[in-house]
């Protein structure tokens, strides 16, 4: 149909392949929300996606100070993502603070939205500014939009006779309304967040979708804006699909090993950043029969989780760090008494305190070696907010088997970034069968399975399975107090042995990219994304690269020493000073490269990219 | 499970075959031995015990009771007994725990188990002194106490184990001695029919490390002066010739001797059940007031405060009836979804 209107402006819609917006402001004003409204808006438009929230420790940090700066980033592609991105193509800041903070990460020419009614002197002054950036050359490089966000705000408002400060709370929809045109976006997955969310407050519904709307309107009305951009969807493996961050996925994945194995889960849990939560999920799903238990402390937090697993249930404990350095004597006692238990640990920076907000890998060592005496515990970390739903049931699945503690380390980064997540088939979850001892014709509370060395479960109220058990060493087989000097090297022995066994139970890996050649990147936990985009862009450049990210760190697959001889060089970039390298050269004799990062920030995929040129030497 | 017949349990029916390893001499042989004996008369099937505990001469308990038990780690017998409870509220779960072990590395949990009221029995052994590490004053030693790690004198200002419990909400909370075996048997069945958290403190002897600290309260010649028997709905009476008791005015105790006009019907009347626990935290540290006896008995035991186990496993009960129970797959598909076709 021909059209007799005449297009008020001209406008440019273009189509790019991929984009990166960070929403930035001060910890009061609702960044985080902002930004997973706009991911849950591309995921659900089918665009690939990776998230990076990040967020300070203090709750509410003097309002328009610098620490108290909040962001949200979200990379989403018509292609494969593989991190929240290096750069960002278009920034929202809402005040100064948050300009000076993030400004580096913007592109030449990026878009930049500043919300001007926060550049006052005094929003100057909290943000240690002595200039105002709007009005000297600082912002020449980029596209700016002056944006009266607050009056705009309150004047689309004006007439539902809500106070200023609930007015201004809605601002950040006006910015999310803005974003959602200049991306050419539905509003309505939003809507209907807004209407679920506040249904017992329809007041607040209204005011924020006024908000974004008017936000929206105000793109399309202002000449400023000549050019939106479309971003197609991307070509995924096709299936069912829904947005997962890795803490949301770890619960989920719990809920489905309970299933698997009908066991009950029983979490133990004191609340710590950044792990909390995953007992607020799991306290939701007591449909499931899930128990949670909000313990006085993180060393009762796993004690009764213990308790839980030696009364029959599926007993886990989720902690970061700090907890994880508590709970370590009740590890031992787990190894000792042989109960099956799953500790997760979402790494944060430290030592101590450290840095509870940011992500670092650097707990490894400790969850492989920090406990007394010989107390081997398996180790799994998963690779991607998805992975960490099937690293959940891969972890149950492990300690019934072998009647062992294991450790899951996922990372702050992990917890609360998202992806979109194919989401399985009841069919596709393995079985995670579960027996229980019941005949007490010879039982012996330590006698154990030739294949896996596992002991019976024996759990109380079983007809003549009185049995005690403990952390003095136990003769083997009777589990009776034993002192005798051979008995406790057998006993060390077993148990080193237990754990070594589950390598046979678990899959060769196999390198992404070429299988041997010049480089191979070993990498595990959060790493994963930017490891893998760094490769791809050098093997396009005709480098032979291979990637391997493990998976299992205690044991290691069987055929990871072999995997290493094919390569001339072994690169490992962790988050941390070089924890995973020390065991790969202890243990396979290779000189293998550590890459280290200690920032709390996520590695960026062209600083791999870098480190991968240097060590091949075509610097 | 229903229609099977309670066995008729005598006391060896509650014994292992492990050599006992307690110092010849040691009260815990009496306790032992009560605890056996009540347990053959509770009425409860041997699988369905549970006893838990902590480090310490205490901790060893289990070892020695042909029940379910598990010596953990030090202080955290509340805790592993929590989680024990929570999961299988029908089993009867005992915690044998010391002085030091509940009240010092353990007291976070012995203080929030009494809180939460979970349906555990906890005997906490006080010799108030630390045997297994071979004696160092405890949280229970008197100030000045002489041990290897203080040769001149503690400085600590004690613990009154049941005040802690009553300051924790306790609704059980009882004191007996080791030699007296007929009071102890007593106490340990209210406490086992007690349905939450029942603290008992047991004045138990170290022979080797702390010899004779309950010496006036055991020994034939001071012991009537020194030991107030409670009996719910009975003035509180003691002595030699019963002819002494305890008097409140205001909020102050005093020792009445009766005669010269004073009568029993001046003296306070022990109630168990009084719902304001400020007249047992009277009594849980009467001892220390000069002159007075030390009380044994049941202090206080109220009923009709949930247990914590069954408030939690309630709630999921709630739920399921309202939600129905978890669909897996329909958890997995929750929230926004979207569908890639090939």
């Amino acid at each position: 149909m021909a059209s007799t209107i005449t297009e008020p402006l001209a406008r440019r819609r273009e189509t790019v392949e991929s984009a990166v917006i960070r929403f930035c402001g001060d910890s009061g004003d609702g960044m985080q929300i902002t930004g997973s409204q706009f991911t849950n808006t591309a995921a659900l438009f089918g665009n690939d996606l990776a998230t990076f929230p990040d967020f300070p420790a203090e709750i509410r940090a003097p309002a328009g100070t610098l620490p108290g700066v909040s962001g949200f980033q979200v990379h989403f592609s018509s292609t494969d993502v593989f991190t929240p991105g290096d750069a960002v193509d278009a920034l929202v800041a809402m005040n100064p603070a948050a300009l000076k903070m993030n400004l580096a990460d913007l592109k030449p020419n990026g878009i930049l939205i500043v919300n001007v009614d926060h550049f006052l002197e005094t929003d100057l002054r909290k943000a240690n500014q002595t200039e105002n950036p709007l009005e000297n050359h600082t912002l020449d490089g980029y596209r700016l939009f002056k944006v009266e966000l607050t009056k705009l705000t309150r004047a689309a408002l004006k007439d539902l006779g809500l106070d200023t400060k609930s007015m201004d709370r809605c601002k950040n929809f006006f910015a999310l309304g803005m974003c959602y045109w200049l991306y050419n976006r539905s509003m309505e997955s939003t809507e209907r967040w807004l209407n679920d969310k506040f249904k017992n407050k329809p007041i607040l519904v209204q005011a924020n979708l006024l908000a974004m709307k008017a936000g929206y309107s105000y793109c399309d009305a202002s000449e400023s804006f000549q050019v939106t951009y479309d971003i197609p969807p991307a070509k995924l493996e096709p299936g069912l699909y829904r947005n997962i961050s890795g803490n949301a996925a770890l619960a989920l994945g719990f809920v489905a090993a309970s299933q698997q194995s009908k066991t009950r889960l029983f979490l133990g849990s004191y609340p710590i950043t950044p792990a909390s939560d995953i007992l607020h999920e799991l306290a939701q799903y007591k449909d499931f029969g899930v128990m949670t238990f909000q313990a006085e402390d993180e060393i009762a937090a796993i004690t009764a989780a213990i308790g839980a697993a030696y009364a029959g249930a599926l007993g886990i404990t989720t902690t970061s760090g700090p907890g994880m350095a508590l709970k370590t004597e009740a590890l031992g006692l787990a190894v000792a008494v042989e109960l099956p238990l799953v500790v997760c640990d979402i790494q944060r920076g430290g030592p101590s305190t450290g840095l509870p907000t940011k992500t670092e890998q650097a707990d490894l060592l400790q969850a492989l070696f920090g406990r007394n005496s010989e107390a081997p515990i398996p180790v799994l970390a998963p690779s991607s907010p998805g992975d960490c739903f099937w690293i959940a049931l891969e972890a149950s699945r492990i300690a019934v088997k072998y009647m062992v503690p294991v450790i899951i380390l996922s990372d702050g980064y992990l917890a609360n970034g998202a992806e979109p997540w194919k989401i399985p088939t009841l069919a596709e979850l393995p079985e995670i069968p579960v027996h229980y001892e019941t005949n007490p014709e010879n039982f012996r509370p330590y006698r154990r399975d030739p294949e896996t060395l596992a002991r019976p479960w024996a759990i109380p109220g079983t007809p003549g399975l009185e049995h005690r058990v403990g952390g003095i060493e136990k003769q083997d087989v009777t589990g009776n107090i034993s002192y005798d000097p051979l008995n406790h090297e057998h006993m060390v022995r077993t148990r080193a042995e237990k754990v070594a066994r589950i390598a046979q139970d678990i899959p060769d890996i196999v390198p992404e990219g070429d299988a041997q050649g010049d480089v191979l990147i070993v990498g595990w936990g959060s790493t994963s994304g930017p490891i893998t985009g760094a490769m791809n862009t050098l093997r396009a450049k005709g480098h032979k690269i291979g990637h391997v990210h493990l998976r299992h760190l205690n044991p290691f697959p069987r055929n990871l020493g072999d995997v290493l001889k094919r390569y001339k060089k072994v690169l490992v970039p962790e988050m941390n000073m070089g924890q995973l390298v020390m065991l790969l050269r202890a243990k396979f004799l290779v000189d293998a490269i550590g890459y280290n990062k200690i920032q709390g920030k996520p590695f960026k995929q062209s600083e791999i990219e870098f480190k991968i040129e240097e060590v091949l030497g075509v610097l | 499970m229903a229609t099977d017949t309670l066995p008729i349990y005598k006391k060896r029916d509650f014994q292992t075959d492990q050599e006992i390893r307690w110092c010849p001499g040691c009260g815990d042989y009496a306790i032992l031995s009560a605890v056996q004996m009540v347990f053959a008369e509770l009425g409860v099937k041997r699988e369905n015990f549970v006893f838990i505990s902590g480090i310490g001469c205490s901790s060893r308990f289990p070892y020695y009771m042909n029940t379910f038990g598990f010596h953990t780690i030090h202080g955290r017998a509340p805790a592993i007994a929590t989680g024990v409870k929570l999961v299988r509220p029908d089993l009867d779960v005992w915690v044998a725990t010391g002085d030091g072990d509940s009240l010092s590395i353990g007291g976070n949990h012995t203080i929030h188990m009494l809180r939460r009221n979970v349906g555990l029995k906890v005997l906490m052994f006080n010799n108030k002194i630390y045997g297994l590490t071979k004696g160092q004053y405890s949280p229970t030693s008197e100030v000045g106490k002489k041990a290897k790690s203080t040769p001149f004198g503690s400085v600590d200002r004690p613990f009154h184990p049941l005040s802690v419990a009553l300051g924790s909400e306790a609704t059980f909370v009882a004191r007996s001695v080791d030699v007296f075996q007929s009071h102890l048997k007593e106490t340990l069945k209210k406490a086992a029919a007690h349905s939450g958290s029942a603290y008992v403190e047991i004045l138990q002897n170290c022979n080797i490390f702390n010899d004779g600290a309950w010496e006036a309260l055991t020994e034939k010649e001071t012991r009537h002066d020194n030991v107030l028997e409670l009996v719910h709905g009975k003035p509180l009476v003691f002595g030699k010739n019963r002819d002494k008791g305890i008097r409140m005015t205001g909020l102050e105790l005093e020792v009445v001797t009766l005669g010269n006009g004073i009568t029993e019907a001046d003296l306070l009347v022990h109630n168990d059940s009084d719902p304001n626990p400020l007249y047992a935290f009277a009594l849980s540290r009467m001892d220390t007031l000069e002159g007075f006896p030390t009380p044994i008995g049941v202090l206080r035991g109220i009923e009709g405060t949930p247990r914590y186990e069954d408030l939690i496993n309630d709630q999921i009960k709630e739920v399921q009836a309202k939600r129905g129970k978890g669909d897996l797959g329909k958890l997995l598909r929750a929230g926004d979804t979207w569908e890639i076709r090939a």
